[in-house]
């Protein structure tokens, strides 16, 4: 396969790489926790491709088809969905005590905040 | 009944939690607590024991046959590992009764059991699972319950110190189910078994390379390896007393286990340590935990904070035991990581006691506090005799395999820095001698009790096991030497 057959994975790196990149630069708290949900999503991707056969259907027994999809890491990341929205879920109540306690979202804002009291 | 254990293992903890939720009444979620974990030590105690009389036990979740279905794998390594767990779990529900009491609005407790039992069940999980996606989901229950657990907290700081420990360590878990489906892509396996079979007979490819290399970052996050510790010392500083001391004793030792089963029974020693040159860059990292953390751990006013530090030298220690690859290197590792739960577990529960009484851990406010809480002060100093490695407490048990394992290597000069670090243990836990014991008691102090024997006995139980298994070393030594040789693969 040349490197554009392999777009899929293009894909997932430049994601993991934005996602990544938002965890680490951003002060707000709720984009860092949108860039966690993209970092995430990313691997969504990648297991959904590991699963693609070439030529293959959707995996569901049927006259005459022969390859079909392998759907177990389909399966693997519907729970790795789920893990994910409990994983934001949680972040995103974090972010609202936070906000309830310091009257802010912003780190370094909650630094400052810190650093006096 | 009894060939169900390892399912119930984890289930029990599983089915309490939602229980503690629906009785809602304080002490009755405790109740349900105190059974769940007492149910779990007690099925870790059998597990190993039958471990011990017919070897590696295979559990089938739901008569499904591996490697297609999720298969409870227990060997010597996991069965001591949960034995770890579930003890520490056992004795600090006794003592959270009281503790949370005092710390938590009465409406939050029974969501505090809660909590409590998903996070023991997730830890028990991924230690008892033999399927790598199996091991991410029950991670990932018991992440998420300690990030609650830990945003329990009085002090609002505790709010972003689980923010950060979220955002960290969902980082790392992604980088470990990265890894595991590269793995998956590679092989066509999530069973642990039938995925150190595969590979062990391919060559290195790039895809292995990748998800071995996602694989020990993320599991480095989670068990706080320097420098990716630095979710850890907020987090046990401003987390509920309780939690501070669950969750030094028992999450940390999950992560290294997970890092040992991937090390050594997934990939294998040859590829983990001969091919990749792991055993440096653990070594190295290791030895500058122990060095750094401690000298941190000096200059902070916060005890609990100390702790926490210190917390990451101690796991410098056992990564080093890792690092060493051998038989004796390896078991010092295991031994630390039941001395350590032992030994920062008890210390944290003390600390937990003077929170109790006078509502700070400052190092400020502890002059005299060697006569004010005797027991708690005393229980205290004992562990920090382990930490520094006296000979008598289990500490010692530990430097002592280590320096072996060190010597057996040829790494003299590992040896060397393990003695050499242990001073900067005497420095940390002197300074808090000397002012709980030499300082007179302030004028205006308030005249206070000792802390309440439902807090002060669990407290002791743990420091009184950190030198019980000082002297009387079979079951430490004997199991930890067992799985070692079950890790390397050498004979038996």
């Amino acid at each position: 396969m040349t490197a554009v057959g392999l777009y899929n994975y293009w894909i997932v790196v430049f994601l993991m790489m934005t996602g990544f990149y938002i965890v680490i630069a951003h002060d707000n708290l709720v984009k860092k926790i949108v860039g966690l949900n993209v970092f995430q999503a990313s691997v969504f991707i990648l297991y959904i491709t590991f699963g693609k056969v070439q030529g293959g259907t959707a995996p569901i027994i049927a006259e005459g088809i022969t390859v079909y999809s392998n759907p177990l890491p389909h399966v693997l990341i519907l729970t790795a969905i789920v893990v994910g929205v409990a994983t934001t879920a949680l972040g995103l109540a974090l972010v609202v005590r936070i906000n309830e306690a310091y009257g802010t979202i912003e780190e370094d804002e909650i630094h400052i905040q810190d650093g006096e009291s | 009944m009894i060939e169900h254990l390892p399912a119930l293992q984890v289930v029990i903890p599983l089915i309490c939690a939602p229980l503690c939720m629906l009785v809602r009444y304080r002490d009755w979620s405790w109740i349900v607590a105190l059974f769940g974990s007492w149910a779990s030590l007690v099925i870790s105690w059998l597990l190993l024991q039958q471990v011990m009389d017919a070897g590696v036990i295979s559990y089938h979740m739901g008569n499904w046959a591996p490697p297609l279905g999720i298969e409870y794998r227990i060997d010597f390594v996991n069965a001591f590992v949960l034995l770890i767990v579930s003890a520490i779990g056992a004795v600090v529900t006794p003592y959270a009764r009281e503790s949370v009491r005092a710390e938590f609005g009465t409406n939050r407790i029974y969501m505090f059991y809660t909590a409590y039992m998903l996070c023991l069940c997730g830890l028990l999980g991924v230690t008892i699972t033999g399927d790598a996606f199996n091991l991410f989901v029950f991670l990932e229950i018991s992440s998420l319950s300690s990030y609650v657990l830990i945003a329990m907290g009085k002090d609002r700081r505790a709010l972003t110190a689980s923010y950060q420990y979220l955002v960290l360590g969902t980082i790392g878990a992604t980088f470990i189910v990265i890894g595991i489906g590269l793995l998956y892509a590679e092989t066509g396996t999530l069973n642990m078994a039938d995925l150190a079979k595969r590979l062990a007979d391919q060559p290195l490819s790039r895809t292995i390379g990748a998800a071995f290399g996602f694989l020990v970052v993320g599991i480095s996050l989670k068990l706080a390896l320097f420098p990716l510790h630095l979710w850890l010392p907020n987090a046990y500083t401003y987390a509920p007393s309780v939690v501070s001391a669950f969750l030094a004793a028992t999450a940390t030792k999950v992560a290294v286990y997970v890092l040992l089963r991937f090390l050594f029974t997934i990939f294998n020693v040859k590829l983990s340590f001969g091919v990749m040159p792991l055993d440096t860059i653990l070594l190295v990292l290791a030895v500058i935990a122990m060095f750094a953390a401690s000298a941190v751990a000096i200059f902070q006013t916060n005890l609990k904070r100390m702790l926490a530090y210190s917390s990451v030298a101690q796991i410098g220690y056992i990564i080093l035991g890792i690092s060493f690859a051998n038989v004796n290197g390896l078991s010092a590792g295991i031994i630390h990581l039941f001395n350590h739960a032992l030994m920062k577990g008890g210390m944290f529960l003390a600390l937990g006691c003077i929170f109790y009484r006078i509502a700070s851990v400052n190092i400020n406010d502890m002059a005299g506090m060697g006569r004010r809480m005797p027991w708690t002060m005393g229980a205290f100093v004992v562990g920090g005799l382990g930490l520094i490695g006296v000979p008598l407490t289990v500490g010692f048990i530990s430097k002592w395999y280590l320096v072996l394992g060190a010597l057996e290597r040829g790494w003299w000069f590992a040896a060397a820095l393990v003695l050499l670090s242990s001073l900067l243990a005497v420095v940390y836990i002197w300074r808090v001698v000397e002012v709980a014991y030499l300082k007179p008691i302030p004028e205006d102090a308030p005249k206070i009790e000792d802390a309440p024997p439902a807090m002060l006995i669990p407290t002791w139980i743990l420091i009184g096991a950190s030198v019980y298994y000082g002297i009387n070393t079979d079951l430490t030594v004997g199991v930890a030497k067992q799985a070692a040789q079950q890790l390397l693969g050498v004979g038996s």
